[in-house]
């Protein structure tokens, strides 16, 4: 029975330890890697679920490229040449970040121009009212008559 | 008079931009390939492995690429019309089996009959990254040239290759 025992942690302990230094010496350069194609694939967007970064997405041609980026990674493609490898072959539209063209004029700075529009107009119409509105004369007679009969207040209260 | 035809003008433009906006198809993204070399591959042939093929081989004819799968539903929807375009024999048909297992592309040719010249095999996808293909089935257009000229995503139907692809084929085949 403790020979046994002493059998399985030993076992225990060998499976752990190689585990240990599996992660040792895998880890740090692995996760440098994985950092760079989570980052990445968070630029590009998924043309099968097209609301979806291909990092989000599981779609099997979202995997794809997921490992093609690892692949251009390891061939010691920089960032840039890996999105122009992508666009290449994709288009503007795998860019999740529309790059600043004639054609994404509009897109870019139409509603900022909107907004300007917005208040422009506004401004307008604010300092046309205040032109118009009546300077604060004193009421004629006939106005202050008028008045009272309408709030239906007598002469004699009024005084 | 200006105070009703204001609301009544943005409404239009609105209506309008809307309108254009249901008539697209937001699946259908213009591909950057179009007017661009075909991009090259030399793959092992689905019925012969030992054998490969390339874009290369191509080079002087007018051809359409068709990508395709045993997994893929629409295919079914397509594969009739492109038989019947193999039998008028127009145009010769390159069939990419697309990330397919070799045994199901071989038996869905033999339960639907087979357009292609011949398929060429990419198991892994990796031709169809080259060409930016996101959507099975679709259809490239090469000219002799070995440009693409057009590209079909989803479904080739009867009225897209009677109005897009054959005028297309014929215009290629004169001119070039």
């Amino acid at each position: 029975m403790r020979k046994q025992l002493a059998v399985v942690v030993i076992a225990l302990c060998s499976a752990v330890c190689s585990l240990g230094a599996h992660a040792a010496d895998a880890l740090p350069t692995e996760s440098a890697l994985d950092k760079r194609v989570s980052a990445l694939s968070q630029d590009l967007r998924c043309l099968v679920c097209q609301n979806q970064t291909i990092a989000d997405s599981q779609a099997p041609l979202a995997i794809d490229l997921k490992n093609q980026i690892r692949e251009k990674i390891a061939q010691g493609l920089s960032n840039d040449q890996i999105i122009d490898y992508m666009v290449q072959r994709y288009g503007d539209f795998v860019l999740y970040r529309p790059p600043v063209k004639a054609a994404t004029l509009g897109l870019w700075f139409g509603p900022a121009a909107l907004l300007i529009l917005g208040l422009v107009v506004l401004f307008r119409y604010l300092a046309r009212r205040r032109r118009e509105q009546p300077t604060d004369a004193p009421l004629t007679d006939a106005e202050h008559r008028r008045a009272q009969m309408l709030l239906g207040v007598t002469d004699k209260e009024s005084k | 008079m200006n105070r009703h035809l204001l609301p009544l003008g943005i409404f239009v433009v609105i209506a309008v931009f809307l309108a254009i906006g249901l008539g697209l198809d937001p699946r259908e993204v213009p591909s950057p390939l179009i007017n661009k070399p075909a991009p090259a591959f030399s793959l092992p042939q689905l019925q012969q492995p030992a054998q490969t093929f390339s874009h290369a081989d191509m080079k002087g004819k007018v051809w359409l690429l068709n990508v395709w799968a045993s997994w893929c539903v629409a295919c079914r929807e397509e594969h009739p019309v492109l038989v019947e375009l193999a039998r008028a024999g127009t145009v010769p048909i390159v069939g990419l089996n697309y990330k397919d297992e070799r045994r199901d592309g071989l038996r869905w040719l033999s339960q639907f009959g087979d357009p292609y010249r011949l398929s060429v095999y990419d198991y892994d996808g990796r031709i169809g990254i080259d060409y930016g293909v996101y959507g099975v089935p679709e259809t490239f257009l090469i000219d002799k040239n070995g440009i693409i000229r057009y590209k079909r995503i989803g479904v080739v139907t009867p009225e897209i290759l009677r109005d897009k692809i054959l005028p297309l084929v014929r215009e290629l085949n004169g001119n070039a």
